[in-house]
């Protein structure tokens, strides 16, 4: 009875914190909705914009939120190894997708196109960099699941704690949807 | 190599005019004067196992009461520098204060009243008093809670530290308008400390709300529906809701301004494509909702208060919680009401016009459900019901005069005003801080088990009520009379007269603050005169006086069924015959110092990002995530206190009383 009201009030807790960090994402999104034309003589979005590139980034991620799936639910099933193995992929995914993040970023940088070039250009990189950064948080989460999961097996805290994460990666997968949408595909066609 | 150690802080910065080196000497005294104090007691282990690592809420809500009070007197110093320069600034003559030292005291002023003493004093009330109101014995994340008023600490303590460690107050107002708090019109440190102590006790303030929404939807007492809880536990629902809904909006935004400043962004500079009126909109998006914040848990005391001295249940339970609900969601579509001036046009300043005239009819409601409540009450006269009726009357008072402002034809007029100024301090005073003060008397038995000195307290209510409507009247006529706000100097001298009345009203009010102490002294040392032996002291309604006073640590021995509202009363009219009562066992949160350790590492980031102290900031990012996967591993966080000790200590306090 114990155990359940604290799955209860956790999971509840980190729902709301998760609203919390939506709404965050909202006001960025609300930035750069206000700025994206404000380019001021340097690169506009439908210059940045590489389909292929930002398909591949996407699907890359959407690939790790399958895994991250699959992993809960050897977790569940106390499949230990099964559960390091896919979640250990789900880290790799998320690692690959962070590096083209990280590419595109210097190679925007060493063009000349800094965040301070343009209102543009700074809302560009925080948006997209503050879902880089979530994601690096997620990296070091599955790290250290992953070292207690090894160390002391599928405890009850570990599931619940596994429950947490896979709702964060699958949160920031919703995130990077809304980027995908509104900061690559319209900037390709608006 | 000594700029990479120390960044932007060198000797220069250090504080060196009166007022910098007048509070860093009060404040290195002060705090020599409670360290010798501490050891000469031996009270430092005490204080630390005792005290700050605790995470029993009702302790955590003493410390932010104690908190909030040192900022409540500081606050007030601000005040009476503004009030004093306004009274002598006056054609030929300039007064004491620089333009630029009058500028950073009247920011400070405002920030220190609304982010470290109303909301210090709200959170305290909200901790001490809600897990009792619905019966649960802890909050859903204790830890989360010791952090929470950690960070709060941490944002307080890097306000104030250009006082010892050199710099400035930011000069911008309370809310850091932009493109004036850019770097190119602000170069200094004080919007750097603006923004990171905002920024530190904002994250405290989110986790607080987290942590509220979810003990008060998860962990009533069986049977307590949502219908059934007190009023307060209703506002500081609602209130935290709010919290959440803005703070992250506040989170977001200084954090661009920061890097703006630091990393030469361009979200809200003039240049470059920025768009400061964006931060404006930004900014107030949060500020305004950020008001009903205070102002809610206010409504929840004062309707505890008057059901409970009018010894009837509050009129209209149902409209009223309903009325509050309204006034949460109106809040979040107000915020341009603030700049109507700023030029949205005509339709959108319509819209947000109507809006915050809506707002009167659920505020009204509330009025008439309280007074309502009194009508064919037997009504006691308590301390905390003369707050009541003060705020009932400055409140009505300066809610008309909001309605007034909401229309836009007349705002162009009175924007930026001493109207304006006179209004939201009879709102926050009248409204907010009565609200504090009938709380604080309230529940002080509930939580030191023994009363505050009635007359005493009426004297202080007298002084501050008189004291008020003679400082703030003034005010409202001189923006009438076109007297803008944030005048460090004026040259039409028959405006004068009015300004030395405003000093005379603040003198009174100091009065009333010298009886609030006065109270507290002979209170304690007649402690034994005014114990409340009952735990229900003023014939009380809801679930916090059915517990002894003071509430032993667990709370509830025996978590109480909820068949009703006002389920105290309840319990006190239908009788039952004495069972024998079944302990059990009781699980407990131990203490914990991990949140002061993550604090210390947040306040260092804070402060080297002000001062440009790179590896420093990098150091203390890296120890708050390792303090926090420390944490993680830690699964030892709970201790049980068994049946046997729980009804020991139960026996105990039976033959006490």
């Amino acid at each position: 009875m114990h155990k359940e009201v604290a799955d209860d009030k956790n999971l509840f807790g980190f729902w709301i914190y998760l609203m919390t960090d939506l709404i965050m994402f909202a006001v960025l999104f609300a930035t750069y909705a206000v700025l994206r034309n404000n380019t001021f003589g340097a690169i506009t979005i439908a210059k940045i914009f590489n389909p292929p590139f930002v398909l591949t980034e996407t699907l890359i991620l959407l690939t790790s939120s399958f895994t991250c799936g699959i992993g809960l639910l050897y977790a569940r099933l106390r499949n230990k190894n099964m559960t390091i193995v896919f979640f250990a992929l789900t880290f790799l995914l998320g690692a690959v997708f962070l590096a083209m993040e990280f590419f595109e970023f210097s190679h925007l940088i060493s063009e000349g196109n800094r965040p301070d070039r343009s209102a543009f250009l700074s809302s560009f990189f925080t948006l997209v960099g503050t879902h880089g950064l979530h994601i690096t948080a997620g990296l070091f989460w599955i790290g250290i699941l992953l070292i207690q999961i090894i160390r002391r097996d599928i405890t009850g805290a570990n599931l619940r704690k596994l429950m947490l994460l896979s709702l964060f990666w699958h949160f920031l997968d919703v995130v990077w949807i809304f980027i995908f949408t509104i900061v690559y595909l319209f900037g390709g066609i608006l | 190599m000594i700029e990479f150690i120390f960044g932007r802080l060198t000797l220069s910065a250090l504080p060196h005019e009166w007022f910098t080196i007048g509070g860093a000497v009060s404040i290195i005294i002060g705090g020599l004067g409670v360290a010798i104090l501490l050891t000469k007691l031996k009270r430092w282990k005490w204080l630390w196992k005792e005290w700050l690592t605790s995470t029993d809420p009702k302790k955590i809500g003493i410390m932010y009461i104690i908190v909030a009070s040192l900022m409540l007197f500081r606050g007030s110093l601000d005040a009476i520098m503004i009030w004093i320069q306004q009274a002598l600034s006056v054609g030929s003559s300039h007064g004491y204060l620089s333009p630029d030292h009058f500028q950073q005291i009247f920011t400070a002023h405002g920030n220190i009243m609304v982010f470290f003493v109303t909301m210090g004093f709200l959170f305290g009330l909200i901790n001490l008093i809600v897990p009792l109101q619905i019966g649960s014995r802890d909050l859903a994340f204790p830890f989360l809670n010791t952090l929470g008023f950690w960070l709060y600490v941490a944002g307080v303590i890097l306000i104030n530290l250009f006082f010892v460690l050199g710099g400035e107050f930011a000069a911008t107002g309370w809310l850091a308008q932009t493109p004036l708090s850019e770097l190119e019109f602000s170069p200094g440190v004080g919007v750097d400390y603006w923004i990171w102590s905002l920024q530190i006790s904002g994250l405290g303030t989110l986790i607080g709300g987290i942590n509220f929404i979810v003990t008060i939807l998860k962990m009533r007492a069986p049977g307590m529906t949502l219908m059934k809880m007190p009023m307060f536990t209703w506002t500081s629902l609602l209130s935290m809701l709010l919290v959440i809904s803005v703070f992250p909006i506040l989170t977001v935004t200084i954090a661009l301004l920061f890097l703006d400043r630091s990393l030469g962004m361009h979200f809200f500079t003039t240049d470059f494509g920025g768009n400061a009126m964006m931060y404006t909109n930004l900014i107030w998006m949060w500020g305004h909702p950020e008001v009903y914040i205070l102002i809610l848990p206010a409504f929840g005391i004062y309707s505890e208060i008057v059901a409970t001295f009018s010894q009837k249940k509050l009129a209209g339970y149902t409209s009223l919680v309903f009325a509050a609900i309204g006034i949460t969601l109106l809040a979040l579509v107000v915020w341009l009401h603030h700049f109507f001036t700023m030029g949205a046009g005509a339709n959108v300043n319509a819209f947000f016009g109507i809006m915050t005239m809506v707002i009167a009819i659920p505020t009204g409601m509330q009025l008439f459900n309280w007074l309502l409540t009194m009508y064919k009450g037997r009504i006691r006269f308590f301390t905390p019901m003369y707050w009541f009726l003060g705020f009932v009357s400055t409140f009505t008072f300066g809610g008309m005069a909001g309605v007034l402002m909401a229309s836009p034809p007349a705002d162009f007029q009175l924007h930026n005003s001493l109207f304006l100024v006179a209004h939201f301090h009879t709102m926050i005073i009248g409204g907010a801080l009565f609200g504090i003060f009938a709380g604080f008397t309230y529940w002080f038995p509930k939580i030191m088990g023994f009363r505050l000195n009635e007359r005493l307290g009426r004297y202080a209510f007298w002084s501050w009520i008189i004291g008020f409507f003679v400082s703030f009247v003034p005010l409202y006529i001189l923006g009438l009379m076109g007297a803008t706000r944030r005048l460090d100097h004026y040259t039409n001298t028959s405006w004068q007269p009015l300004f030395i009345i405003s000093v005379v009203g603040f003198c009174i009010i100091t009065c009333g603050v010298v009886f609030q102490i006065l109270q507290i002294i002979v209170s304690i040392k007649q402690r034994k005169q005014n114990l409340d032996k009952t735990g229900d002291p003023w014939n009380g309604r809801t679930l916090e006086w059915s517990t002894p006073s003071p509430v032993p640590f667990y709370n509830f021995a025996v978590i109480p069924q909820i068949t009703s509202g006002d389920a105290f009363w309840e319990m006190k009219r239908n009788k039952k015959p004495k069972e024998k009562i079944k302990y059990e066992d009781i699980h407990l949160p131990k203490n914990t110092a991990m949140g002061i350790y993550i604090s210390v590492f947040v306040f260092l980031m804070g402060f080297a990002f002000v001062w440009h102290i790179y590896w420093l900031a990098l150091l203390g990012i890296i120890g708050a995530i390792a303090c926090v996967i420390i944490r993680t591993f830690d699964e030892d966080t709970e201790y049980v206190l068994t049946a046997a000790e729980v009804e020991k200590i139960e026996e105990r306090g039976k033959t006490h009383a």
